[in-house]
């Protein structure tokens, strides 16, 4: 067990300008699941120009709207390098829509102008004239049916790591291999919200249990709760149209 | 003259009734047979158009503003059941204009749909606009907040003679240009509203230069039993006055409702104003109270993450049990991760959890750790069981579930 005076520590990247699509109930997931199963937490937003955390356990950055994408990337470029090594440890982290693209290599607007990421995930983004909207599922070798809601604009291609799942329903990654998200070392991209944890606690209890075990080697397992609700919650979801 | 599209419209309008509920059809043949009625009919009128847009409280703030003008003694033309759209505004037109296109009206009193505003901006052409607040309302048909911020600035610049805007808004404050002014809140008030950023980043230093000063600032607010007691600073002066409203952001939208009356009435006394403030009642499903027998029921709707915390803030602290419906159709908004923005966590508990989307709700709660007794999915056998028992109930409904819940328990169907 990890000692009460060095909690667990999430990282919450921008979340003044990267919070759209209830992100924050993402970040609300881990914290109970972590202190359901008395596990000391805490959660440190980073904002722009903000000093770097001495210790951190695991990452989470959601999606914003386009200016406020606009306004973090210059700061987020600076700090490429402390994020990409984080990833390449095995850090856990977790990037939703537009941070996902920008931990990519980079987004190609409509103007053909190269945004560039900081290249964490071997992806690249280029715009697309649609968007792309509403209720997806997909399946994972890791995590089984998982199950939530998209919208972007963003048409997204792997160039290395493992898609996240293939889409059973929905539009995915780009709306026309059927891959959606990354899995790259233990950090995830995806443009699923709606948002993804609290119904897909499978993925939440990777992330805490990957970041456990970065500390202590030996654990194997996190106790387990009842995921019920969690459940139903993601059938519910799964069933609706798309 | 008499003017073949009213005729025709009038007529379909007529047929529409007769099927049974209103409808936006004939006002969708009329805007695509005579497109320059609405700028003809509106025109013509001596103190011209109104339009009140926001996210939240436009139907509640658009019959404010209709109901103090009124009792001004002017004529109002006004889109009353919420129909926002131009073919909706035509539809309402239709019904109480002359076959020659003569409205008996002084002033029009329009909510307009802000995604649809620049459409009835090229219908026709504005002289006062009233903007409330841009809060995070069904992304996905929007998709962003600065893109509807921007449709609500081309309004801003349209209307020629004021635009009156919320101050403690800081998208709707950077809409300020030469004829604007504003409404507001005291210091002591303010973190009552928090906007979307605010909620989760409450420690943070507020952005954003000096506030400017207001022409109608809302001092104090409580709710009482006759409804919200409410003082309000106009100019120099401070004045009580107790609405019939329910609910703190009421008595805010009131002040936006008197700063837009002030504009159009500027000889008006303030007390005459605020007489007819305090007389508005409450708009279908935003607030009303609705008997069943001898149980009182609120129904308060719930759309986006802001009206439904000062919807909880008013009404969800109390003891009275507690049902939230949450439907996913279009009209609701079908992503509804903003619920996960929302802090439930005041709740001692809620009864009955309903809807399309009744796991995800009771989940939502699970994880702000507040009791569930009932999740159903089932609306019709979910309120039945709601309704056992007496004493006062609430009701947290998006769009679609409260015009369901609405029609269950008055047997009439509104729309």
């Amino acid at each position: 067990m990890i000692p009460a005076n060095e909690p667990l520590t999430i990282l919450h990247l921008y979340p003044r300008e990267m919070n759209l699509y209830g992100d924050h109930g993402n970040v609300l997931a881990l914290v109970r699941r972590c202190k359901w199963r008395d596990i000391p937490v805490r959660v440190l937003p980073l904002e722009m120009g903000d000093p770097f955390p001495d210790r951190v356990d695991l990452v989470f950055g959601g999606g914003g709207q386009d200016s406020g994408q606009a306004r973090v990337e210059e700061d987020l470029l600076l700090r490429g390098d402390y994020l990409r090594a984080l990833v390449e440890e095995g850090c856990p982290a977790l990037m939703i829509c537009g941070l996902y693209q920008l931990f990519g290599e980079g987004f190609v607007t409509e103007s053909g102008q190269m945004i560039r990421g900081i290249g964490a995930f071997p992806a690249r983004t280029l715009a697309g004239d649609r968007r792309l909207v509403g209720n997806i599922t997909i399946e994972t070798e890791a995590f089984g049916s998982v199950t939530g809601f998209e919208n972007h604009s963003g048409r997204t291609f792997l160039t290395g790591g493992r898609p996240l799942g293939r889409v059973l329903s929905g539009s995915g990654n780009n709306g026309r291999d059927h891959t959606e998200g990354i899995l790259y070392q233990n950090a995830i991209g995806t443009y699923l919200h709606g948002p993804l944890l609290p119904k897909n606690p499978k993925i939440a209890d990777f992330l805490i249990l990957t970041a456990l075990q970065r500390r202590d080697p030996s654990l194997c397992a996190l106790s387990p709760l009842d995921d019920s609700a969690e459940d139903a919650a993601r059938a519910n979801a799964a069933a609706r149209p798309k | 003259m008499i003017r073949p599209s009213i005729v025709l419209g009038r007529l379909l309008l007529k047929i529409a009734r007769a099927r049974g509920g209103g409808s936006a059809f004939p006002g969708l043949v009329v805007e695509k047979t005579d497109p320059r009625l609405l700028r003809d009919v509106l025109s013509s009128l001596p103190l011209g158009t109104a339009v009140v847009l926001g996210t939240n409280g436009k139907t509640t703030t658009t019959r404010m503003v209709a109901q103090i003008l009124q009792d001004q003694g002017l004529r109002v033309f006004t889109n009353r059941t919420g129909s926002n759209f131009v073919r909706g505004i035509l539809s309402a037109l239709l019904s109480e204009v002359r076959l020659d296109g003569r409205l008996d009206a002084d002033i029009a009193v329009l909510e307009l749909d802000e995604a649809h505003s620049v459409r009835f901006l090229q219908a026709a052409s504005i002289d006062y606009a009233l903007i409330l607040n841009v809060q995070r309302d069904q992304l996905d048909r929007y998709c962003e907040l600065d893109h509807t911020a921007a449709l609500l600035g081309q309004t801003a610049r349209a209307a020629e003679k004021a635009v009156v805007l919320n101050r403690e808004d800081p998208l709707v404050r950077g809409l300020s240009r030469e004829k604007s002014s504003f409404y507001g809140l005291s210091g002591a008030l303010q973190a009552l509203f928090p906007s979307d950023e605010d909620l989760l980043t409450a420690s943070l230093p507020k952005e954003g230069g000096e506030t400017p000063p207001a022409d109608v600032i809302l001092e104090e607010t409580e709710s009482s039993e006759e409804g919200e007691r409410a003082l309000y600073r106009i100019g120099e002066r401070v004045f009580p006055c107790t609405l019939s409203l329910e609910g703190a952001y009421n008595a805010f939208n009131g002040a936006g409702a008197l700063a837009l009356c002030q504009k159009i009435l500027p000889e008006a006394s303030p007390e005459a104003l605020l007489r007819s403030l305090s007389g508005v009642t409450s708009a279908f499903g935003r607030g009303e109270v609705l008997t069943v027998g001898e149980t009182r029921i609120r129904l308060l709707l719930v759309k986006n993450p802001s009206a439904f915390r000062q919807s909880l803030f008013s009404f969800g602290r109390g003891k009275d049990p507690v049902m939230i419906v949450i439907n996913d159709y279009d009209a609701d908004g079908r992503d509804i991760s903003w619920l996960w923005n929302v802090d439930f966590s005041k709740l001692e508990g809620v009864h009955t959890v309903s809807g399309t989307r009744a796991p995800e709700m009771a989940l939502r709660l699970k994880y702000d750790q507040v009791p569930v007794q009932h999740v159903n999915t089932d609306l019709k056998e979910a309120l039945a069981a709601f309704l056992e028992g007496t004493g006062p109930r609430q009701i947290f409904a998006t769009y679609t579930a409260m015009l369901e819940i609405r029609r269950q328990l008055t047997g009439r169907s509104l729309l």
